[in-house]
């Protein structure tokens, strides 16, 4: 692996609830490469969310980074001051948040919205905002004479796409895009996908795709993150945690899903149980509840094992994958504990 | 298959079914500038006993919208739905609350579906009081309910509240209380749609395995096909409320003959890395219900569209074992 983009190393970020703190992100280590797609994959509560936001430090009144560092062309953003990391933002760094209707403000017109990231942060006067915008929109594949629209003039799937325009405006390095997709139809979904691959490649982008989905990361991503539980489970090329699984939640994953090339007897297989409280975890491997593979040592923290070259897993048992993966392919695995 | 051979095979029938909304209000209808939505336009299938069929399409197809009509949730503004012989537009009063505990809606939030307010059981001992179940059979009928669903140890979930389930659970919580009056004919809409894909499974495995029990016949509707493919064996395919192609699901899943079909085949992601990537066989933008084109409607997407798909409607005619929409055939 080159050099990366963004070098992810032991971050931390806590909730405070009450009068206990929630450790949504506890210790969560990754490279983002440079010129790639990465899947940060995980369900609801896993801290998907909470680590994409904290990249750009745009977390929750109650929340804070409690430790870890976010290398980032060789400064940490982790202890940026709040001057120079607001510089950072949209130029460097876009953030397309879940749900695009959310992103965008309902009273104003997508240009205005637009013109105001380009003049404000990018220092451009009406007459080359008004430019890059129609350049923008081209780009994405609205028709630019829908500039003047307000948001709920489009689609779904156009407003997606009017997001994508807007993290592209200052042309930044890296787009962190929390479930871009996940609302969308099928149809809409893929043309999406297809379209943010294409600019990716185009533009050379760094891409951190956060999403529950494992086929959306299967078919636009190269590279992923697993989460579990505030951890990262494993993380690597997509070829080897597609087919080479190493972490029983990830194995887990590919057993439960629905899947159109897969005989139609098949049996879909669930992950018994759900999620610990991260306000009170249990100790040592926090997927250990669930685990069918569980022994008595996962009661103590587990190890991260290069179980190949960039492929880390955090797991006491992650020499024994191979052996394992073979177990995790059958339903019984998954039943007994149940 | 669970035919009960004394009574007709077809339990539901949709001849002509249209669902029209009239929008735009009142000043709107002055200026002569209102507008009729079709969102179901001239449907016609039938459902057999014991059979799972599901409903196929993106947003503003018309499969939720035919879903309610099929409960009589809406009443058609057009042609005709029996439901085990009997006109749904004639059911009214004590019939209706007989056909209600007959067909039953399994919905698509969780989260939405239950008052946040009512423990479980008081969610569950709704739908007995209203078919005027004693109290004294009710706290049987609502553990039995939650047993077929698979709550392990049902005891313990009765005094507790919608926000101490996790989806997966109140999920089945939903399933238990569309099945606690013992229905013949469920409606599913998308109901894991909002539940995590670690648990979608074992809702799904429940909905198969209840369906089974009972001898259920069932709707499940939904826009992703790999999930139909898990619980259905026949699927319809709808588009801007008509039907494209109706026929078994694994000859859909593997030979789409409609060119719409061909695209919701095509757009569903596999978990495999060496997908192919072809551009999807379709145009872009969105279906709008209120503006459909002449003829074919799916025409101004349609990549094989030609002269006659503007002047003329396609009926669905008969190919192989399936009925198929499209001039093409």
């Amino acid at each position: 692996m080159t050099e990366p983009l963004l070098s992810v190393r032991d971050l931390r970020v806590s909730y405070q609830v009450g009068r206990s703190f929630v450790h949504a992100v506890d210790g969560a280590s990754f490279d983002i490469p440079k010129g790639s797609i990465t899947g940060l994959v995980g369900e609801s509560g896993c801290g998907k969310t909470t680590v994409a936001r904290a990249l750009t430090r745009v977390i929750a009144d109650n929340a804070a980074i409690t430790g870890g560092e976010i290398l980032f062309e060789g400064r940490d953003l982790a202890k940026l001051p709040e001057r120079e990391m607001n510089a950072l933002r949209w130029r460097d760094i876009a953030f397309v948040p879940q749900s695009a209707m959310n992103s965008l403000d309902p009273v104003y017109t997508v240009e205005y919205q637009l013109g105001e990231v380009l003049r404000r942060r990018g220092g451009m006067d009406r007459r080359q905002a008004r430019k890059r915008s129609e350049e923008l929109f081209e780009m994405v594949g609205i028709d630019a004479n829908r500039l003047n629209d307000y948001p709920h003039q489009f689609s779904g799937g156009m407003r997606q796409r009017v997001a994508i325009a807007l993290a592209l405006a200052l042309n930044p390095k890296l787009i962190i895009a929390d479930e871009p997709v996940t609302a969308l139809d099928v149809i809409v979904q893929r043309q999406i996908l297809d379209q943010l691959k294409e600019l990716q490649v185009r533009l050379g982008l760094s891409v951190i795709l956060v999403t529950h989905d494992i086929s959306v990361v299967a078919y636009i991503c190269d590279r992923t993150v697993v989460m579990y539980a505030g951890k990262v489970a494993e993380s690597g090329t997509m070829q080897a945690a597609l087919t080479a699984p190493s972490h029983p939640y990830t194995m887990g994953l590919r057993n439960a899903f629905p899947d159109l090339q897969g005989a139609a007897s098949g049996v879909l297989t669930p992950i018994e149980g759900a999620p610990p409280n991260l306000a009170n975890p249990p100790a040592g491997c926090r997927f250990k509840p669930r685990c069918p593979f569980a022994l008595d040592v996962c009661g103590s923290e587990p190890p991260v094992v290069d179980v190949a070259p960039d492929h880390p897993v955090l797991c006491h048992r992650a020499r024994e994958s191979a052996a394992l993966r073979i177990e995790a392919a059958k339903t019984e695995t998954w039943m007994a504990r149940a | 298959m669970n035919i009960v051979t004394k009574k007709p095979e077809v339990l539901v029938s949709v001849h002509e079914a249209r669902l029209h909304y009239q929008v735009g209000g009142a000043f709107a209808a002055m200026r002569g500038k209102s507008t009729v939505v079709k969102a179901v336009d001239g449907v016609t299938f039938d459902i057999r006993r014991g059979e799972s069929v599901g409903l196929l399409g993106e947003s503003g197809c018309g499969k939720t919208s035919m879903g309610r009509l099929l409960l009589k949730l809406e009443d058609t503004t057009g042609g005709s739905i029996h439901f085990d012989g009997e006109e749904l537009g004639e059911v009214r009063r004590h019939r209706l609350k007989k056909f209600r505990s007959r067909a039953q809606l399994i919905f698509q939030n969780p989260f939405d579906a239950i008052n946040p307010r009512f423990t479980i059981r008081a969610t569950l001992s709704e739908p007995l009081e209203n078919a005027g179940i004693p109290r004294s059979e009710r706290e049987d009928r609502i553990i039995k309910a939650l047993e077929l669903v698979r709550l392990p140890e049902p005891e313990q979930f009765l005094d507790r509240y919608p926000h101490q389930l996790s989806g997966g659970q109140l999920q089945r919580v939903v399933m238990a209380r569309a099945l606690i009056l013992q229905p013949e004919f469920v409606v599913a809409d998308e109901p894991v749609s909002m539940l995590d894909v670690s648990v979608r499974a074992g809702v799904l495995n429940v909905f198969r395995d209840v369906r089974d029990r009972l001898g259920l016949t069932a709707i499940y509707i939904s826009h992703d096909l790999a999930l139909v493919r898990y619980v259905c064996e026949r699927t319809i395919v709808m588009y801007l409320g008509r039907i494209m192609e109706d026929g078994p699901t694994e000859d859909i899943v593997h030979e789409p003959l409609h060119p719409y079909t061909k695209a919701l085949v095509a757009a569903v992601p596999v978990p495999n890395p060496d997908q192919s990537h072809d551009p999807l066989p379709i145009g872009r933008g969105a279906p709008d219900p209120r503006n459909p084109p002449s003829g074919c409607v799916f025409r101004d997407r349609c990549p094989s569209a030609h002269a006659r798909c503007a002047s003329e409607v396609p009926q669905p005619r008969p190919v192989g074992s399936r009925l198929v929409a499209c001039h093409l055939f």
